[in-house]
């Protein structure tokens, strides 16, 4: 049997989140009523043209920048092609002269994956299929909403430098955290602002050559990405394995069905005839643009991931590790790194963060870093336990903030009064002689013991720090 | 005669004349007229009284009207007008109405200018004899058995049958040139990106730019200035704002070097040349210098042109798919759709064009076809440049002939594309040129001289002009 390995180029559209689009002056927005934000330049009527949107260049440069690329001077061309979709039945792209080219990202377990470039585009418009299967040879009538049409993307392509379907994860995942961070994008894959193409071969084990490749497309999620990359490299091994070639094709990935079937071969593709957009200008950003893009680049994850893992002090465990990167990919770790700022220990910040506030949602998304701060802070200073702190967080989140300790007051958390833990004490140590005296003894597993029993007789009220003060002094 | 804008406008502005009147009277002349010539498509009647109205009552409100105050303009019809059909003489687009003026429509009407209604012209531009339109040919004025040239037939006979003082035309590789010297009246192509193409239905957008036609020079120059200006939705739009060239129409040519280029009169007809050194000695008498000069690299225009304009046309015409708007012949699915609706909507030539210039665009061809003719295009940039350096304009013919007659070359569209040879070489480069009417040929059908000057020199074109007219026979 030979052993296989995959190589992997990906493809990813990011849309930018531009106040207009990128050749005209409608809105780039995402969910209006269809057909709403159109003008004469984005319908491609007769007569228009389109004009540069300034702002969609910068975030090109931002992308170009957080991805090591060199930022070139560049020319746009038309892509010709007949779809419903496309206004001008040509798309305005970059082509052999893109903005930004010879890059890499580095993915979280240290390897590094070229970026061959990442060019500017104009997106189509979105048809829907009514009536049969839904795909468009089968459709009785298409719906055309020319809203998207327009919108400015940048399609990032990797070099074949990906190896595993797991790594091909890694990198969406880091990109989509590079995408956000930049500001350009909101990487969201369910609403389509990014979209991935997995170019997918395969090749014995130490060999040098490329297999044929597939394209796979459809792939709307970081697990379609990896089931699709799976089912593929599966499939193209079964085909050689019993003798047979793998046709280079466009695959389309049924997530349903869970494989991929053919959209169209190599012969069948377009033509799509580039030549130099005559209606633009050619694009060259000035030394003085480009720098000022790259100085106002804000950290990317990797680096902040290492700032939190710094702030821990020394290696941070693997559920450490899990919580920073999750921490970064929400873009919480100023939550974190404010909390920890006002006292409050970062592993405990970080914990909350990674849980609490990320199963909040856009509410976690949005909390206030010092109203989180100062939640956290009631908790390490012991005026809330950690089932308290929880309570107090989730009201937060479900609230949109408000005063962590006036919302503890009004849930009845208040601490308790040390003479009252004191009468606690002495009730729990009656009801349990036996498991005292060994703890006076010196066997320390009995500490939880007794701070749970506490935690019992008063509802969650005591703070664990005073309680295991209390127990040590008591011991002496 | 009729009035020419200047004295139009002047009376308007003065209130000796109603704008409404001008604008009835020139509807009643084309009613009464356009039958026998076909000038018109379609005529904007309320629009244009709409218009006159807004202008008399800022004449009688004592506000500035406007300097082409109430002057009625015949517009190209792949001019987008708001409202009013817009065709480019193509079945494609027939009863299309723009949601949208194009820039110099909106310009006119700033400067109280009457757009009376839309000219015919060849489909989409693609044509020198206006023969090409899917509603009917336009003819010749000056006699109806002849063409008007094209594109831009229809403004031009506007101008010359006196239907209107002005016309506004497109010119890719001399539709307004050749038509203006057909029909005996002046035409002028700017500088590209000196006026904006925004509305211009594109036919190829690195060589179209929008000009103007006149029966005066300094009509002309004083439509040009309305027309020129920085536009911010055309980036291809030139930045800076022009001087006004109609203030300076009479300043003369002393001292003016004159490059007479043998390349552009050679292979035209005795009679066409002839008059071509009859305006050179024009030129001399007043105090130009003028030599003869050859630039052997106009020679490759024509191929260079016939290869670029259609590569850029096959992608500006692939929008007419039946989707969105103009016509559409249903069929089975989508792609059979697009097929039926551009084989029924476009005429021959346009699809000659489209075939053309998608062959030069593909894959395996690019570079022996459209490249090399990109190539081509930058010699002939040169080599202007070289003459430039020795010459402030150029002087050649602006067509190979007097106006043919109607059907003589519909079916050999190569000895139709030889009516652009003289032209196309100022298409290429970007630069300003014109055509100026010069006597007649040996038929009496009128000779236009054409002058050509470097990149924004539009008012050297002028002046260089005005002596021409005034020395004409």
């Amino acid at each position: 049997m030979t052993d296989w390995e995959m190589v992997i180029g990906l493809e990813v559209h990011c849309e930018l989140q531009t106040a207009t689009k990128l050749f005209c002056g409608c809105r780039n927005a995402f969910g209006d009523e269809p057909n709403v934000n159109i003008c004469p330049t984005c319908l491609g009527l007769p007569g228009s043209l389109p004009v540069l949107n300034e702002q969609a260049v910068e975030f090109a440069m931002r992308i170009g920048a957080a991805l090591h690329c060199e930022i070139r001077p560049s020319e746009f061309a038309r892509k010709n092609y007949f779809y419903p979709d496309q206004a001008k039945d040509y798309q305005i792209s970059q082509y052999d002269l893109p903005l930004n080219a010879d890059g890499w990202l580095e993915l979280p377990d240290g390897s590094r994956v070229g970026v061959t470039r990442a060019h500017m585009e104009e997106d189509t418009g979105k048809l829907t299929h009514i009536g049969a299967s839904g795909r468009i040879n089968a459709a009785l009538a298409a719906l055309v909403d020319y809203n998207r049409s327009g919108v400015p993307l940048v399609e990032i392509v990797s070099e074949p430098d990906i190896r595993t379907a797991a790594q091909a994860r890694a990198y969406a995942s880091e990109l989509r955290g590079i995408l956000v961070a930049t500001g350009a994008s909101d990487g969201r894959m369910e609403e389509g602002s990014m979209r991935v193409d997995a170019n997918v071969s395969v090749r014995p084990a130490g060999t040098e050559a490329f297999g044929t490749r597939c394209e796979i497309k459809n792939l709307n999620s970081l697990r379609s990405l990896v089931r699709a990359i799976e089912y593929e490299a599966a499939r193209q091994i079964a085909l050689l394995e019993s003798g047979d070639t793998v046709t280079q094709e466009t695959r389309h990935w049924d997530e349903s069905a869970g494989r991929t079937d053919s959209m169209r071969s190599k012969e069948e593709a377009n033509d799509y005839r580039y030549f130099p957009e005559p209606d633009l200008v050619p694009l060259a950003p000035d030394a003085a643009w480009q720098e000022k893009v790259r100085a106002g680049l804000g950290a990317m994850p990797a680096d902040r991931r290492a700032v939190l893992a710094a702030a821990l002090g020394g290696a941070p465990t693997e559920a450490e590790a899990d919580q920073i990167h999750a921490v970064v990919d929400l873009g919480l770790d100023t939550l974190v790194t404010t909390a920890a700022d006002g006292g409050v220990p970062v592993a405990l910040a970080l914990a909350r963060a990674a849980n609490e506030v990320a199963a909040g949602g856009q509410a976690g998304r949005a909390l206030d870093p010092e109203t989180y701060a100062a939640a956290l802070a009631l908790e390490s200073g012991g005026q809330l336990s950690a089932t308290q702190s929880k309570a107090v967080l989730g009201a937060l989140l479900e609230r949109g903030g408000g005063d962590p300790a006036a919302v503890a007051k009004e849930m009845g958390f208040e601490a308790l009064a040390s003479d009252t833990l004191g009468a606690v004490l002495d009730e729990v140590i009656a009801a349990h002689p036996d498991e005292w005296a060994r703890f006076v003894e010196g066997d320390d597993k009995l500490m939880g013991f007794f701070t749970g029993a506490v935690m019992k007789a008063t509802s969650g009220k005591a703070n664990g720090k005073e309680v295991a003060a209390e127990l040590r002094s008591r011991r002496g | 005669m009729t009035p020419t804008a200047v004295s139009l406008a002047a009376e308007v502005r003065a209130g000796q004349r109603s704008a409404r009147d001008v604008v009835d009277e020139a509807l009643a002349t084309v009613d009464a007229g356009d039958g026998q010539y076909h000038a018109f498509l379609s005529l904007m009647p309320d629009e244009a009284r709409a218009a006159a109205d807004a202008v008399d009552a800022a004449v009688a409100a004592g506000r500035d009207p406007g300097p082409l105050a109430g002057v009625p303009v015949a517009l190209k019809d792949n001019l987008c007008t708001r409202g009013a059909v817009t065709t480019c003489g193509s079945r494609i687009l027939e009863g299309w109405r723009p949601p949208y003026d194009a820039t110099v429509v909106t310009a006119l009407r700033r400067s109280g200018a009457i757009a009376l209604g839309k000219a015919n012209m060849d489909e989409f531009a693609m044509g020198s004899s206006t023969e090409n339109s899917a509603f009917g040919a336009t003819r010749n004025p000056r006699d109806i058995t002849k063409v008007p040239g094209g594109s831009s037939g229809g403004s031009a006979a506007a101008v010359a049958a006196g239907f209107t003082p002005l016309g506004i035309g497109s010119d890719t590789g001399g539709s307004i040139r050749q038509p203006a010297a057909l029909c005996g009246v002046v035409g002028m192509k700017p500088t590209y990106g000196r006026v904006s193409r925004y509305g211009l239905v594109a036919f190829a957008s690195s060589l179209d730019q929008i000009g103007p036609f006149a029966t005066t020079v300094e009509d002309a120059a004083l439509l040009f200035d309305v027309l020129a200006g920085h536009d911010p939705l055309d980036s291809t739009s030139l930045p800076s704002q022009p001087e006004a060239t109609v203030a300076t129409v009479h300043d003369g040519v002393e001292g003016v070097r004159v490059g007479l280029c043998r390349d552009l009169v050679d292979g035209c007809s005795p009679d066409v040349v002839a008059r071509v050194r009859e305006a050179a000695d024009a030129l001399a008498g007043a105090g130009a210098k003028v030599e003869e000069v050859s630039v052997p690299e106009f020679g490759y225009g024509l191929s260079a042109y016939y290869l670029i304009a259609p590569a850029e046309a096959s992608s500006n015409l692939a929008r007419y798919d039946g989707v969105r708007y103009g016509l559409r012949v249903n069929a089975e699915d989508v792609a059979a759709m697009n097929t039926a609706t551009r084989t029924a909507g476009f005429g021959a030539e346009v699809k000659r064009r489209i075939m053309l210039g998608t062959y030069a665009l593909s894959a395996g061809y690019y570079d022996a076809y459209y490249a090399q003719a990109q190539r081509v295009r930058t010699l002939v940039m040169q080599a202007f440049d070289r003459a430039y350096s020795s010459y402030d304009v150029l002087l050649g013919a602006t067509a190979p002939t007097t106006a043919f007659d109607v059907g003589a070359k519909v079916d050999d569209p190569m000895a139709m594309y030889m009516n652009d040879v003289c032209t196309i070489p100022s298409n290429l480069s970007g630069h300003p040129a014109l055509s100026v009417p010069f006597g007649g040929g040996e038929d009496g059908l009128p000779v236009g001289v054409q002058v050509l000057a470097p990149a924004l020199q539009e008012a050297l074109l002028f002046r260089v002009a005005q002596v021409i007219e005034d020395g004409a026979p």
